[in-house]
């Protein structure tokens, strides 16, 4: 039977992590509370340290795995790596956020909390294998999320976004509840070992087709892939910019998690049935990615549009259905959170005296002013559009491989072309860096964004040299699910 | 057979010197001469590493030398690297040519003179790189990433349409790649590797494939030779895919065109040679007459096209696909003097056209301009830049003596060999290269000087002598004496011409049995 039994296990202990997070949150919300003076620093040190010693303390679980909660969340490597990751790059969020919102005059310490929350959520979303533990963990990850889009609330644009996210959230949220009680129906359970089962034995009936889709639409809405995609753009451009960083990664990994958990833990044995949604929207998400973004003079919904595309690139490994795809979308999901991170930390170094600016022609002859910052964002410009021998390639290597391995080969075609009309704008900003004249200097970066930025330019450089660690890593993750 | 591992040295010294360079501090002046120093000298100690190869190779295998293997991604993916007879002397020519453009840029470059020579020397390793790779991936890996730099070179370095030609040259190129990367994994997932020397003896399926109602009747083998040929058949370039080049030569700094002309062109033809032909023979010999077609085209039209251009470069541009014609027609007559007279014209064609654009270069230091009506009576102030560019000419049309004229005519019987008709076609494109190239020459070198600002031209200095001195040696070289090329391709071109005929015949008797 192919559906994950792993034993109960029996100490809280292993929900250390997702603990400490929320107690931590619960802490920061009583410290900023009740000490009224100046407290951004320590605020936002301490939220960091919060998430790095979460990840430590998943990494230390060692090679851990079973259920808990009666089955309903669940520990596998999947989900440790997936949860690493997500809180990694939650915490370089973080680090790179004080700067902003301090100077934007932004920070309150609920920003704190809210990202606290956000991850606690998404470690839920993460290791949810029940469909009520799901909907749990989307529900205290978005509303979170909802607060923070609309964080700089004497803007229009903030207030707008955070509305709109919102909006569409709980219709979103709507059509995953309606879903989820249809499969509930016809299969008499929630559990997803439970789903699975009833499924092998009673056959897909049009009652849980039904269920599945109304369940993939809201779900695909949290990674943003079309045609559930409407919100990014705006959310991405409404937010203030540490915001949106922090949107640009981490969510989209726990929620492709959530994806990949959901398909292959309650649904392995329909898998054609989802495979052509789920193909559907990867080709849908990759031309129109590439193809809306030719247009964009904002970089931050430039960098919106690009999200959409590598969703529909990363679900091209989910689409293929086989173990290597899952690797796949690991592998891509990483590369992609590091590459994101690294352009958001260059963007949020677009500040002139009088100001933040986030038009694309700002970075104009950027190449005269700061070399090491426009030639460490050409090579996640170049990364990004998965030229080798840079990381991003290599994301894009694996899921195509995964993808020609299933006999899936017009959606590898569409998807290879799909990515040469993307590089053509990633292109159009070295271009804008390198060849134009200078525009106005930027002020000198941040400590905390150059070290994000060296970092993640260094990755995408050198994982050429020492990719097995990655691999290795993903391999296992993605074998948890087959067992 | 070696004790170190010489062929990874080559290639990344240059990435090494990168990094010297990049840690050169200042953007004074003397930082700039420093930056140019240093490429110059990792450039030829590069050059005199590779010859070492050169010297140690052993010309009577046919199989691969100098081989490094190392485990790299996992998955069979491996780090992979030799050379044969086929690919060594591209190496070579590589190495070669490399110190020649860093000195050609010398005075003419003197803006980021540093980023300039860092991405030179990138360049320099992501060739080597493409030419020593023995695993697929490894190979799409160097082939696509000599784009960035090459990208950056027009661009930040180049004329007024910099701009449109970088990015022409990189999408397309781009575009004729992908399709590759595709075949190699669908190649990956058939044979279960990507090491090249084992897919040279590996047959790909030639059963017939159907879907959508569609019949693709060469199989596997059919689709995976289209895919390569998408890709390599933009960057050799063959007509109708062409476009690109004569923009981005137009558009590129001299060094830029230099390298674009004698190397990045070399790898279409190339990959020819180690792909398509040896591990697709079948769907080769089927589409050669695609090819055929395709070269002739080149060759006459292209001539023609470049007899009206009033560009210099423009014109060497187009004559480089019509001699890029040549290599193709060449390579797929499947006939040993075919693929030999490919392999020679495609070194000879390194040779005489990086040293055309160096001459153009030349003028175009003193003049800053192209325009063919902007010279003329050269010959008066400038005797020894005449007859310099009246032996290159000379090569260009492929006069006998010189090296061009070796590797046209072994192309030429290798195709009368294959194909009268297609000889017949392109004997015309070795009338036109006359025609074109001496009333350019005429043009812009004879007559009497009468421009004003022409007046006070001065003729060769020192330095360009010395980058002009060692090519004019080689094509006369090579025009008179090709043994040291021909002995070296000789036992790689015999083998491979061996399993290209088996597997061709092997296909034929099954087809033959199937019908009766």
């Amino acid at each position: 039977m192919p559906t994950t039994t792993a034993a109960n296990i029996g100490s809280y202990s292993s929900i250390l992590p997702e603990v400490v997070l929320v107690v931590g949150a619960l802490l920061l919300l009583m410290i900023g509370a009740f000490i009224k003076q100046k407290n951004a620093i320590f605020m936002s040190f301490a939220t960091f340290a919060i998430l790095v010693l979460a990840a430590t303390l998943l990494y230390m679980q060692g090679d851990l795995a079973g259920t808990m909660f009666s089955g309903s969340f669940i520990i596998d490597p999947f989900a440790r790596l997936m949860k690493i990751v997500t809180l990694l790059s939650a915490a370089i969020a973080m680090f790179m956020a004080y700067d902003y919102m301090s100077k934007a005059n932004l920070w309150k310490y609920e920003f704190a909390v809210l990202i606290l929350l956000a991850t606690a959520g998404m470690m839920m979303m993460i290791s949810a294998n029940d469909l009520i533990a799901l909907y749990l963990g989307i529900e205290l990850q978005s509303l979170a999320l909802y607060v923070i889009a609309a964080f700089n609330r004497n803007s229009e644009r903030s207030s707008e976004a955070g509305l709109k996210y919102f909006v569409l959230g709980a219709l979103s949220s709507g059509m995953l509840l309606y879903g989820m009680s249809l499969i509930y129906g016809f299969t008499g359970g929630t559990g997803f070992a439970q789903i699975a089962s009833s499924i092998h034995t009673g056959g897909a009936t049009i009652g849980i087709i039904f269920g599945l889709v109304f369940l993939l639409v809201g779900l695909v809405f949290k990674i943003s892939a079309v045609p559930f995609h409407m919100w990014t753009p705006d959310v991405y451009e409404g937010s203030p910019t540490p915001v949106t960083t922090f949107f640009a990664a981490a969510p989209k990994i726990a929620a492709m998690a959530m994806i990949v958990r959901v398909l292959y833990g309650a649904f392995p044995s329909i898998t054609p049935q989802w495979q052509q949604i789920i193909v559907f929207v990867s080709i849908a998400s990759m031309v129109l990615g590439a193809f809306a973004a030719i247009g964009q003079t904002n970089i931050k919904r430039l960098m919106a549009y690009s999200s959409i595309g590598h969703m529909g690139f990363a679900l091209v490994g989910l689409a293929s259905g086989s173990e290597t795809g899952v690797r796949a979308v690991v592998i891509y999901m990483v590369i992609y959170a590091i590459m994101t991170l690294g352009t958001f930390a260059s963007i949020l170094a677009m500040r002139r005296e009088e100001g933040t600016v986030e038009n694309i022609s700002d970075l104009a002859g950027l190449a005269k002013n700061d070399l090491t910052m426009a030639f460490l964002l050409a090579m996640l410009m170049f990364s990004l559009a998965g030229i080798p021998p840079l990381a991003g390639f290599f994301a894009k290597f694996y899921v195509l491989l995964a993808a020609i391995e299933a006999k899936l080969v017009p959606l590898a075609i569409i998807g290879v072309l799909a990515s040469v009309v993307g590089a053509f704008y990633y292109l159009r900003i070295v271009k804008i860096m390198f060849f134009d004249e200078p525009a106005e200097d930027f002020v000198p970066m941040h400590g905390s964004l150059r070290i994000v930025l060296i970092g993640s330019g260094l990755f995408v450089l050198g994982y050429v040299v020492y990719p097995t660690p990655l691999v290795t890593a993903a391999g296992v993750a993605a074998n948890s699910l087959f067992k | 057979m070696n004790s170190w591992s010489i062929l990874s040295v080559v290639t990344f010294l240059p990435l090494l010197g990168a990094l010297i360079i990049f840690v050169i501090p200042g953007d004074d002046a003397v930082a700039k001469n420093n930056a140019r120093m240093a490429a110059l000298f990792t450039t030829i100690f590069t050059f005199l590493v590779s010859l070492l190869i050169w010297f140690h190779f052993d010309n009577n295998q046919a199989g691969f030398q100098f081989v490094e293997k190392y485990d790299w991604m996992g998955d069979n993916f491996r780090y992979h690297m030799g050379v044969d007879g086929i690919s060594m002397l591209f190496v070579i020519l590589t190495t070669f040519v490399m110190p020649l453009s860093i000195l050609a840029s010398w005075d003419s470059v003197q803006e980021r003179v540093k980023e300039y020579m860092i991405a030179f020397l990138v360049l320099e390793s992501l060739m080597i790189g493409v030419f020593c790779s023995l695993d697929l991936l490894m190979f799409y890996v160097f082939f696509e990433a000599g784009l960035i730099p090459m990208f950056l070179i027009i661009g930040v370095w180049g004329g007024k349409r910099r701009v449109y030609a970088s990015f022409k040259f990189f999408l397309y190129t781009l575009l004729g790649s992908v399709l590759m990367l595709l075949a190699i994994m669908a190649m990956y997932m058939d044979a279960g590797t990507t090491d090249i020397s084992k897919l040279l003896t590996y047959k790909f399926s030639t059963e017939p494939i159907h879907f959508w109602g569609l019949t693709v009747s060469g199989g596997l083998q059919t689709i995976l030779w289209w895919a390569f040929f998408a890709s390599f058949a933009v960057k050799m370039p063959m007509w109708p895919v062409h476009t690109w080049l004569p923009d981005a030569h137009v558009e590129a700094p001299t060094a830029g065109s230099v390298i674009l002309a004698a190397i990045l062109l070399k790898m279409g033809g190339y990959g020819f040679l180690r792909f398509s032909i040896p591990m697709f023979p079948v769907a080769s010999d089927t589409f050669a007459i695609v090819v055929f077609v395709l070269s002739c085209i080149a060759i006459v039209y292209t001539s023609l096209v470049a007899l009206v251009q009033e560009d210099i470069k423009k014109l060497i541009a187009y004559s480089s696909v019509a001699h890029m014609g040549f290599v193709t027609m060449g390579i797929f007559t499947a006939t040993a003097q075919g693929i030999q007279g490919g392999i020679f014209q495609m070194l000879s064609h390194g040779i005489v056209s990086a040293a055309l654009f160096l001459c153009i270069g030349v003028v175009y230091d003193r003049m800053h301009t192209r325009e063919i009506s902007a010279y003329g009576g050269l010959v008066n102030r400038m005797p020894l830049y005449a007859v310099f560019f009246m032996v290159f000419t000379m090569a260009n049309v492929g006069l006998p003596g010189t090296s061009g004229f070796v590797g046209e005519f072994l192309a030429l019987i290798g195709a009368f060999k294959a194909n009268t008709w297609v000889a017949f076609a392109a004997t015309f494109g070795v009338i036109l290269s006359a025609a074109y190239a001496l009333w350019l020459y005429r043009r812009v070198i004879f007559g009497k000087l009468e421009k004003a600002s022409l007046k006070n031209i001065t003729d060769l200095n020192m330095r360009e002598l010395a980058i002009l001195a060692p090519l004019v040696l080689l094509t006369i070289l090579f025009g008179i004496w090709p043994a040291p090329i021909i002995d070296v391709t000789t036992a790689s071109v015999e083998q491979l011409l061996h399993n290209y005929k088996n597997a061709v015949q092997a296909a034929h008797d099954a087809a033959m049995l199937a019908s009766r």
